[in-house]
């Protein structure tokens, strides 16, 4: 092996590294800077600084991997990063002023959200489970506390507790999968385990495919897979909703990273295998995250198992099998963020002092009195649902195309029969604000950044139903090459 | 691309009247005065009334090929191309489309008070919707349009129906829901069976395995049978029809529901024709079996908006007995029916919606001695009733006739059957005439504090266009006929192409023994 040239290696870390040092400088200006807006815009100026380091580093066609292939830097993992961008960006807009009215402003959540989204980016970057662990865990410890943020509220608290306990689980399982993996191929890097896998012939090994087990276990854990979901609707509902929405997308997304990339680069020999585990997994997960959704009053708890359900409509893309199914995966995900955090920003715009604003029966009459905030969540609303002209429609036709090229028709039709039981929650949404009439006025809190915030996410949803094709050459270009 | 002519004309006249109404609801976006808005719509929907008019006067009618074609790439990367035409099939629906949203538009003047501006744009974007599914040449614009149409219709029931809006709303939107999802993998399993391609025209042109012509004919099936609304999923439709507002009720009765036999005629037969054979006996079982049970229903109904409701469960199933008698009579007639009960239907929950304007009641024994109170109101809805019945002159007689002939051709049983459905129209329409205009009349609205207006010139100016047609139609049908004479020849035609495949394989024995 040639000397390793460790300054350009560095160089190809220099994202994660600026979102890094920015998470340490908004933790030391917190210090001295009183006004939590301006850390915030620090903290979005730096995002934009290793937004344009990824930009850069789009120039290499090929994969590089650097540190002894730990790391890796291809479309598939630049494409995860611009999620986690937009992400963290459209969270921190929707929080300012709803961190005041918490009274929960601390300086310390806009250095968290950033560690947490840096743990993000090396897990998709990680070609070695070492280094997918590693990510992991600063993501997770990040977001335990992001969710525990309100001290005062009991169920702030136990959401913490409980995302934690579960989380610290889920790690162990993570572990136990690594070990067995590394006991029998030897090696962590994920190609190296897919090379030993052939050269050992031990594709058909029940101990593998044991480890292959804990892998995916662990996984669903992070994207909220049934019955790895428990934690998810009592997680989301105590944790600030800021955190909420950035929660329902961040760590889900990075779970749909490293899931894709471990099985398809070190199993992908074993495709059958883990499709074995997942199909049921995605049934259980669509069943259970639209049906209980039904059942639900509160807002954060609905949207909570609706993240459920759109994990498993995620899932069918892995399942394909094929990397159009993983591209499919990918946009679907993308699409998910932007509808997903605006309805959320809905949320938030009802929260106000003294009023929680979060159940269903808030939403009463809601048209009457704020009729824009109404129509857009009426569009997040039939987006979620997957209705054309809308985002979410071209996420679920990308998604159940590969699932049938790849020969999964029947999985497709009941996906579809899924997302029917679901739109019937969505609609209940829009039925409160505009077919009843209201009981209260409800005002609302809005912000310039809020708006700001609802504005991108409303304009993507549409855009994105409308004239797709943009973000599938995106996908496409990113994921195929 | 041979089988398809580029616009005759020199501007992109289609993708103007598919827009023009969406253009025309952004535009209402910035408007707060609701005289203002109500004038606005009535202008766009005019204007869109007229912009489409060339389309039936440059249209040549001795050819089957899609006319005033324009293709544009859209989503390269799947191949889906913005790709609208008509041919003689769908250029009468943009017609009635046109014609009936600015109808719409009039009748709600008064009706509609609160939330006017949302009512207008989901009124234009529903009109949008409606074009679109009829000029789509492409699935996946097809399906765009389709599903589109769904959310502005669920708000016009829910939002200013009657009172039991929200569960007729909810009911509509599921229904329909799970029809169009099926139909949607379907879509998706022709587009990788027909080589990564979501052109109509290609994939009609191609000959598909008899299994899978089956399994993607139910699929199909699923969502057109829901919208027509064929028996037995046609149980939405009552409670649609009958919470809707009237101009929401005129567009469901009037258009919407004309999209699943369209359907019928645009996707399922043209591309599977085997499974279209092998389907046609339960078809036409099905088509009977709403005549005659949509017109007993009718029947027992005590709400005049319900009896018109299940009096189109009737009407709709002598469309798809005529379609699916798979004869150019039963065809023409069909689709010349659609049009009539469109018409008909329309202008029927028109005036219902009329008289329920000054009345507040749609329940038929509150009524009782119109006659002497409303007079041209009760002379205009005879012609309505006779034209619903089918008498000769009227356009009803037309279409009625023509497919029974063609079913008499196909099945004389079926002929037969569905024949005694004209018998059972003439005696529901009758009674409720007599009900609702002669007999004694309700105290209630002989007292002067509750004295009912007979029409007023806005009312008569909506209803007038419909009444010309009802007449113009039932004495010379074949200004609407020639139109589709070629599409209607090509599309039998290839059905009647020998089959694609050998033996009947297991499953279509199974599919048979359930049936």
């Amino acid at each position: 092996m040639k000397t390793a040239n460790y300054l350009v290696e560095i160089t190809m870390l220099m994202p994660e590294l600026t979102m890094m040092f920015m998470a340490l400088i908004l933790l030391l200006l917190d210090l001295v800077v009183k006004k939590k807006e301006v850390l915030a815009g620090v903290g979005i100026s730096g995002i934009l600084v290793a937004i344009y380091g990824t930009y850069k580093l789009f120039v290499f066609t090929e994969p590089q991997s650097a540190f002894a292939d730990m790391f890796v830097l291809d479309g598939y993992s630049n494409f995860f990063k611009l999620i986690f961008y937009f992400n963290i960006i459209l969270t921190m807009l929707i929080s300012l002023k709803y961190m005041s009215i918490e009274k929960a402003s601390f300086g310390e959540y806009y250095a968290l959200l950033l560690f947490s989204t840096t743990g993000m980016m090396i897990m998709a970057s990680a070609s070695d489970l070492i280094t997918l662990y590693l990510g992991l865990e600063l993501m997770a410890l990040s977001t335990y506390i992001l969710a525990g943020l309100l001290r005062k509220q009991p169920r702030s608290n136990e959401a913490a507790l409980k995302y934690f306990f579960l989380g610290a689980f889920s790690s162990a399982f993570l572990l136990y999968g690594i070990s067995l993996t590394y006991g029998l191929t030897g090696t962590t890097n994920l190609k190296g385990i897919a090379a030993a896998l052939q050269t050992l012939n031990i594709l058909e090994s029940p101990v593998v495919f044991l480890g292959l087990i804990f892998l995916i276990a662990a996984f669903a854990f992070k994207v909220a897979l049934a019955p790895f979901h428990m934690w998810a609707p009592d997680v989301y509902e105590g944790a600030p909703t800021s955190v909420t929405a950035f929660m329902s997308v961040g760590p889900k997304a990075a779970g749909f990273a490293v899931m894709g990339r471990v099985l398809f680069e070190a199993f992908g020999g074993m495709h059958l295998q883990w499709n074995s585990i997942l199909i049921p997994l995605a049934i259980i997960t669509m069943a259970v995250g639209s049906i209980s959704a039904l059942a639900q009053t509160n807002i954060k708890r609905m949207l909570a198992y609706s993240s459920i359900a759109h994990a498993g409509y995620m899932l069918l893309g892995v399942i394909a099998g094929t990397p159009g199914g993983l591209a499919s995966m990918v946009n679907y995900l993308m699409i998910y963020m932007f509808m997903n955090i605006g309805a959320f920003a809905i949320v938030i715009m009802l929260r106000r002092e003294g009023f929680q604003g979060e159940n269903l029966d808030d939403y009463t009459g809601l048209a009457k009195s704020h009729p824009l905030a109404s129509a857009l969540m009426l569009i997040f609303m039939f987006s979620l649902t997957g209705i054309p002209p809308t985002a979410g429609f071209i996420g679920k036709f990308y998604v159940f195309m590969e699932a049938i090229n790849a020969g999964y028709t029947y999985l497709a039709v009941i996906a579809v029969v899924f997302s029917v039981i679901s739109a019937f929650f969505y609609l209940r949404v829009v039925m409160n604000m505009y077919m009843k009439d209201p009981k209260e006025e409800v005002t609302l809190t809005t912000t310039s950044s809020l708006n700001l915030a609802l504005a991108i996410t409303t304009v993507m949803v549409i855009l994105i139903g409308v004239f797709p094709s943009f973000l599938l050459n995106l996908v496409r270009t990113s994921i195929l090459g | 691309m041979e089988n398809v002519i580029f616009n005759q004309l020199n501007y992109p006249i289609l993708t103007y009247t598919v827009f023009l109404p969406v253009l025309g609801a952004l535009l209402l976006l910035f408007m707060s005065n609701a005289t203002l808005i109500r004038w606005t719509t009535l202008a766009v929907t005019a204007a869109t009334f007229v912009i489409s008019l060339p389309l039936l006067t440059a249209f040549n009618k001795s050819t089957y090929k899609m006319q005033f074609v324009e293709r544009h790439e859209w989503i390269p990367s799947w191949g889906i191309n913005y790709f609208i035409g008509i041919d003689g099939i769908s250029i009468l629906f943009i017609f009635l489309t046109t014609l009936l949203s600015m109808l719409c538009v009039l009748v709600s003047w008064k009706a509609i008070e609160t939330k006017a501006k949302e009512f207008h744009i989901a009124i234009l974007t529903m009109e949008a919707g409606m074009l679109g599914v009829f000029v789509a040449l492409d699935f996946f614009l097809f399906y765009i349009f389709w599903e589109a149409m769904l959310i502005p219709m669920f708000l016009l029931i829910g939002v200013w129906g009657g009172p039991q809006r929200v569960y007729a709303a909810i009911k509509f939107f599921l229904y329909t829901l799970v029809g169009s999802v099926l139909m949607l993998v379907g879509i998706v399993v022709l587009y990788f069976t027909g080589g990564n391609t979501l052109d109509i025209l290609t994939l009609s042109a191609m000959q598909y395995p008899v299994k899978l012509q089956y399994w993607l004919f139910m699929a199909f099936l699923a969502a057109f049978a829901v919208k027509v609304p064929m028996f037995p999923v046609h149980t939405w439709l009552p409670d649609a029809h009958t919470e809707a507002p009237t101009a929401g009720s005129v567009i469901l009765a009037g258009v919407l529901i004309k999209m699943g036999a369209y359907g019928f005629l645009r996707f399922s037969i043209p591309m599977f024709p085997d499974a279209t054979k092998f389907f046609m006996q339960p078809m036409l079982i099905l088509s009977v079996i709403a005549i005659i049970y949509g017109a007993l229903v009718c029947l027992a109904q005590k709400d005049l908006k319900r009896l018109i409701a299940y009096s189109s469960v009737s009407h709709m199933g002598f469309v798809t007995l005529g379609i699916f008698a798979l004869n150019s009579q039963g065809m023409e007639g069909g689709i010349l029916q659609m049009l009539n009960h469109g018409i008909i239907t329309g202008a029927l929950f028109l005036m219902v919606g009329i008289i329920y304007e000054r009345t507040h009641t749609r329940v038929i024994a509150d009524y009782g001695g119109f006659a002497t109170l409303v007079p041209w109101f009760a002379g205009l809805f005879i012609i309505l009733t006779f034209a619903s019945i089918g008498l000769p002159g009227t356009n009803g007689f037309i279409g009625e006739f023509l497919i029974l002939f063609g079913a008499f051709k196909a099945q004389k049983l079926y002929g037969a059957l569905a024949a005694t459905g004209v018998i059972l129209g003439a005696g529901y329409m009758l009674w409720l005439y007599q009900r609702v205009f002669w007999e004694k009349a309700n105290p209630d609205w002989t007292s002067a504090s509750h004295a009912v207006r007979d029409l007023n010139l806005r009312e008569v100016i909506t209803l007038l266009p419909l009444f010309i047609l009802i007449f113009w139609i039932g004495c010379y049908p074949e200004t609407f006929l020639s139109y589709m004479h070629s599409s209607v020849e090509h599309l039998l035609e290839n059905i009647n192409k020998p089959a694609a495949a050998g033996p009947e394989d297991l499953i279509a024995q199974r599919i048979l023994e359930i049936f």
